[in-house]
């Protein structure tokens, strides 16, 4: 049962409307690149909370997660650059292609556990990198330019405001999917071997197609956020895969709380805003600071990350819901 | 009358030592066949083999008909052999009941369904309430695993192999580290399973063993010195030698 007046029910219920009302506000206000700026978080949310499906519930640390992204991204990049500009098949190829890969790699990684998982994932992801980066006829490393956005039947995704709203419904989705199979016996199981797989497989359970069924899903909705990805920036690069990405989903949601469904959303909201605000600091108390601190702001965000592991071990949605369960 | 599992010519070597010598012995339907023996016998590598988590050398193992030696962990828990563990393997962070509609929920099928919520199955929650019941842990359902006491960890853990409905019980120490009166609980809970399913029960307590078992096999450096019933085994005279000698003094 729902609880109305819990935590866990209104903040991710007021987030997710303030985001849904957000480009009427930006618009009142005039600043239309309100709504650019949350386009990008929305996506780093959509990743970071496919990421967190096998993270945090399934105990797996994939460091390798941005290579889907990239194939998302690519799988638009590559068909426009070929004219072929329908978003359907732009949308079939990036999910075609991150379920494919996720399948082959989740069945070699999947079966390590621990460091071994973390290092592979990573391993895994920078060869995807310097495949990108070796396709010479699809801008090698400088990546490839996308013409125009995907033509999704009547929605106009070259309207930054309409493309806003795609990418938060395919949130919404993701949050809904999520959690329906997290109560559900698949998602059961997954939390189950987390907790205890020698005790899983013990009991009856194949753990390791648990495992990779969760993993290519947690992909597929990545390969999703790389399709809105490489919209937003009318752009697929190499750099979406590298691994300082894959940190930066990890980061995300570790920052929001990896026990939760919601972290990794209030996770990205938090770090990209963070950036952008350091980034863009105007000195106004203390000149001399200000300006170290809008120069080096890299450093003070780690601060901030490791403030935050040390003295919220939940991360901020988990230490504002305070209890221990998703 | 055939044996429920037949187990023949069983070797496990761990670089230059037989964990396991040439074991062979057979369950039959109902029964409590006790495998009792001195610390580093080779009980739990045996039980391991059983189990399907280690792999024999040599042997086979033939289950209601079958060979089961080839097949995975989860496929022997499939086919009716549930073990529970001499540390407890549960899931801390679930509470009791939850631990229990795992153990239900592996035995039930359709395990890939990613839309109906489980906690609002009543197939899967009444048999998982049910086998808390067995055990006298129906009050404690809601508890969190990780907040109960050890003596309802090793019943969670009966519970939990109980749920799997299993035709042959695997038990792995199950008094370990219980306060006698602990013991003498679990004594009669194993007590009215009796009948109902086979057990092999690996065990370092005598009084528990003597009490319970139909069958004593003797297990010393990895070999079966004798198997016999408990009078047999009280009165022979390699057990006195071998094992019981060492702690003459009652």
């Amino acid at each position: 049962m729902v609880d109305l007046r819990s935590a866990r029910f209104w903040i991710p219920c007021v987030v997710l409307l303030a985001l849904a009302l957000l480009p009427v506000y930006a618009a009142a206000v005039g600043q239309s690149f309100y709504v650019t700026l949350f386009s990008r978080i929305l996506i780093y949310a959509l990743a970071g909370v496919a990421l967190n499906f096998v993270l945090g519930f399934g105990g797996l640390v994939s460091f390798g997660h941005a290579l889907y992204m990239g194939l998302g991204a690519y799988a638009v990049g590559i068909l426009s650059s070929h004219g072929i500009t329908n978003g359907w098949l732009h949308l079939l190829a990036a999910l075609t292609a991150g379920g494919l890969f996720a399948t082959l790699i989740g069945a070699v990684v999947v079966r390590t556990g621990g460091m071994t998982f973390i290092m592979i994932t990573l391993a895994f992801a920078q060869m995807g990198y310097f495949l990108a980066v070796s396709l010479k006829q699809y801008g090698g490393d400088d990546g490839l330019t996308i013409e125009a956005r995907s033509t999704l039947g009547a929605l106009d995704l070259g309207n930054n405001t309409v493309l806003y709203y795609a990418i938060l419904c395919c949130l919404v989705g993701a949050l809904w999917l999520f959690n329906r199979i997290l109560g559900a016996r698949f998602g059961f199981a997954l939390k189950g071997i987390k907790s205890n797989e020698r005790r899983m497989l013990a009991l009856g359970f194949p753990t390791f197609r648990y495992k990779l069924t969760a993993y290519v899903i947690s992909a597929m909705v990545c390969a999703l956020a790389g399709f809105f990805l490489a919209n937003f920036t009318k752009f697929a690069s190499p750099s979406y895969m590298q691994w300082s990405v894959s940190g930066e989903l990890i980061v995300i949601v570790v920052l929001g709380g990896m026990l939760t469904l919601f972290g990794p959303v209030i996770g990205a909201i938090v770090l990209l805003l963070l950036e952008e605000l350091l980034q863009a600091w105007k000195p106004v108390i203390y000149p001399p600071i200000e300006d170290l601190i809008s120069k080096h702001w890299q450093l003070v965000i780690g601060i901030f990350v490791i403030l935050v592991v040390l003295y919220a071990k939940r991360g901020i949605y988990g230490f504002m819901v305070g209890d221990r369960r998703q | 009358m055939t044996s429920l599992l037949e187990v023949s010519g069983l070797v496990k070597r761990f670089g230059g030592l037989m964990a396991t010598d040439h074991v062979s012995f057979a369950v039959e339907p109902g029964e409590v066949h006790a495998i009792i023996g001195p610390n580093g016998a080779g009980k739990t590598t045996l039980i391991s083999q059983l189990s399907g988590e280690l792999q024999p050398d040599e042997g086979s193992m033939v289950f209601e008909g079958s060979d089961i030696s080839r097949l995975s962990v989860p496929a022997r828990s499939l086919a009716g052999l549930g073990r529970s563990y001499q540390i407890s393997q549960i899931f801390r962070e679930f509470t009791a009941l939850e631990n229990v509609m795992l153990a239900v929920q592996a035995h039930a099928g359709r395990g890939f369904s990613f839309i109906q919520a489980v906690a609002r199955e009543p197939a899967i929650t009444a048999p998982a309430f049910e086998a808390l019941r067995q055990v006298g842990l129906a009050d404690r359902a809601t508890a969190l695993a990780a907040s109960m006491a050890h003596g309802e960890h090793r019943q969670l853990e009966l519970a939990m192999t109980l749920a799997g409905n299993p035709r042959l019980l695997l038990l792995d120490e199950p008094m370990a580290g219980m306060s006698q009166k602990e013991s003498e609980e679990m004594i009669a809970l194993i007590r009215t399973l009796k009948g109902r399913y086979a057990i092999i029960l690996v065990e370092h307590d005598m009084d528990a063993v003597f009490a319970l078992a139909d069958r004593i096999s003797v297990l010393v450096y990895g070999r079966i010195i004798v198997t016999g019933t408990p009078t047999e085994i009280r009165q022979n005279r390699m057990v006195r030698e071998a094992y019981l000698g060492e702690e003459e003094s009652p």
